[in-house]
């Protein structure tokens, strides 16, 4: 199977993108951003539409900056407490998808970019990969550097500031950083199905670990596990990757549900 | 450790919270001294939340927080919060661990090493060792503090907030915890301010009592307020 050169491709790009979404997706679920997340995955159509008015023609730039522009402002929103996160989200989130959709049907355009609601994995060329090897070291040393802040932040804002953590800017840096991971990984993954691949890695590992350690190793173990394997049987089965990771992903979630029981007692 | 001829003074003068056309708080003003504890008073929805927040510059606000320290030179003011106990999610995996070595250290608390030894040293001050490798959400109230104020008093700080700690703690552990922040504010000269309910406690342990509405109704000894009108008027003279 990996006699193929973009299988090949496929396997190094999944080995790459798979780890981060399982790292920042521990910190998503535990300060339970899930519901932000999913916003972010469906501003990616945004984005695009936007590109195509614009004239910008690489999809993933304008993707990115979208994003980002979405991220930072939907979380200045939810912080000046008009109202509640899941409703200040959910109006973000319809809003980024009914206005991509517009403007796409507008042009007529939408069918030449609705792959980017499944994505395909296979499509990842060998010259994609340098970008996102560099993508996974910075967002590597970030973890390094901040995880202990973003913990804090997770059980107690007010703690973790009185600690000296910036509470703001720790806040705004992750959901930038995670809109340019889930923006750059849509592409191959999916709009459908890129929030899954961020939540199900941390929900399987939450439900057997007993500390930030295992949580990460084993949501790292799982987002590899659900990568690796999920092309495997896309190759075998002829299903599309992103869906196949994705319910890789789902049966981890599961088989770690019925036993979390016996880890956790 | 402070000298013990002159006080330092957490100073807060005309604090204004203002949120959309809501003033949640107005002109507060205060002072708190290193070695007493104040609390703070008040029903549901007074502001006392949003007089913490302000305090640690988590919410927008007018006015000015200053410290002097006990040589009457003005510094940066070390803050410790004891944060109230919210029911977590029974899954989490957050252990007493990670919470404490990511508030005392900066090396990755999910690499393999760590500062089990610093943590441990952490929580014996409050007798919490045994809780090291329990998850927060498996903590009674009483054992949420004991670790919380682990976290808070480490490095020692010159000002203690605690967010009604009285939470999910039976009368004992009540006793016990108001015994500890005494000794706390006494040994380490540092000043307290505590947001709470428990008024026979207040009464024998506070210094100071600020009874808020938005802004500071009364503010005296636990007996001055305690008899004034306006504590009688909110909490009809229980």
């Amino acid at each position: 199977m990996f006699t193929h050169e973009f299988m090949r491709n496929a396997l190094w790009a999944l080995l790459m993108i798979t780890p981060l979404l399982g790292l920042l997706g521990t910190v998503v679920v535990e300060s339970k951003l899930a519901f932000f997340s999913d916003a972010l995955g469906h501003s990616a159509l945004t984005g695009i539409a936007l590109g195509t008015l614009l004239g910008i023609t690489d999809t993933t730039l304008s993707m990115v900056l979208f994003a980002l522009g979405f991220a930072y402002l939907l979380n200045r929103i939810r912080r000046s407490g008009v109202a509640s996160n899941d409703t200040v989200i959910s109006v973000f989130s319809s809003t980024a998808i009914a206005l991509g959709l517009a403007i796409l049907s507008r042009s007529g355009s939408f069918n030449k970019f609705s792959g980017y609601l499944i994505g395909d994995i296979l499509t990842i060329s060998s010259k994609d990969l340098l970008p996102l090897a560099l993508l996974s070291v910075c967002v590597l040393i970030y973890w390094l550097l901040f995880y202990n802040d973003l913990l804090l932040i997770s059980v107690s804002p007010l703690m973790a500031a009185a600690k000296g953590t910036r509470v703001k800017s720790m806040q705004t840096a992750f959901m930038l950083i995670l809109a340019v991971v889930v923006m750059v990984a849509i592409r191959w993954v999916g709009i459908l199905v890129i929030n899954s691949l961020l939540i199900l890695p941390a929900a399987a590992a939450r439900n057997v670990s007993r500390n930030s350690k295992s949580l990460i190793l084993l949501s790292l173990i799982f987002a590899l596990c659900s990568g690796v394997g999920g092309l495997m049987f896309s190759y075998w089965l002829n299903t599309a990757t992103g869906p196949t990771v994705t319910l890789c992903g789902a049966v981890l979630f599961f088989a770690t549900f019925l036993i979390r029981g016996r880890v956790k007692g | 450790m402070h000298n013990d001829s002159c006080f330092c003074i957490t100073a807060v003068e005309g604090l204004s919270v203002t949120l959309g056309r809501n003033e949640l708080l107005k002109d507060v003003g205060f002072s708190l001294n290193c070695g007493q504890l104040t609390a703070v008073i008040g029903r549901n929805g007074a502001g006392k939340t949003t007089l913490l927040r302000a305090l640690m510059g988590q919410v927008p606000h007018r006015g000015t927080v200053k410290f002097t320290k006990h040589d009457g030179t003005p510094g940066p003011l070390s803050l410790g919060y004891v944060p109230q106990r919210v029911p977590l999610d029974p899954n989490s995996p957050t252990s007493v661990y990670d919470l404490c070595a990511a508030s005392s250290s900066k090396y990755p608390v999910f690499l393999p090493g760590g500062v089990r030894r610093r943590v441990l040293y952490m929580l014996s001050a409050f007798g919490a060792e045994e809780l090291i490798d329990r998850r927060l959400c498996e903590l009674s109230g009483g054992e949420w503090q004991r670790v919380m104020l682990s976290v808070a008093t480490t490095p020692t700080p010159e000002l203690l907030i605690l967010d009604e700690p009285q939470a999910g703690i039976d009368l004992a552990g009540m006793e016990l915890l108001y015994e500890k922040i005494d000794e706390l504010k006494k040994t380490q000269d540092m000043s307290v301010l505590m947001v709470s309910h428990d008024f026979s406690f207040l009464r024998k342990y506070a210094d100071n009592i600020l009874l808020l509405s938005h802004t500071i109704l009364v503010r005296g000894t636990p007996d001055e307020v305690f008899e004034s009108a306006e504590y009688k008027k909110l909490f009809g003279g229980t």
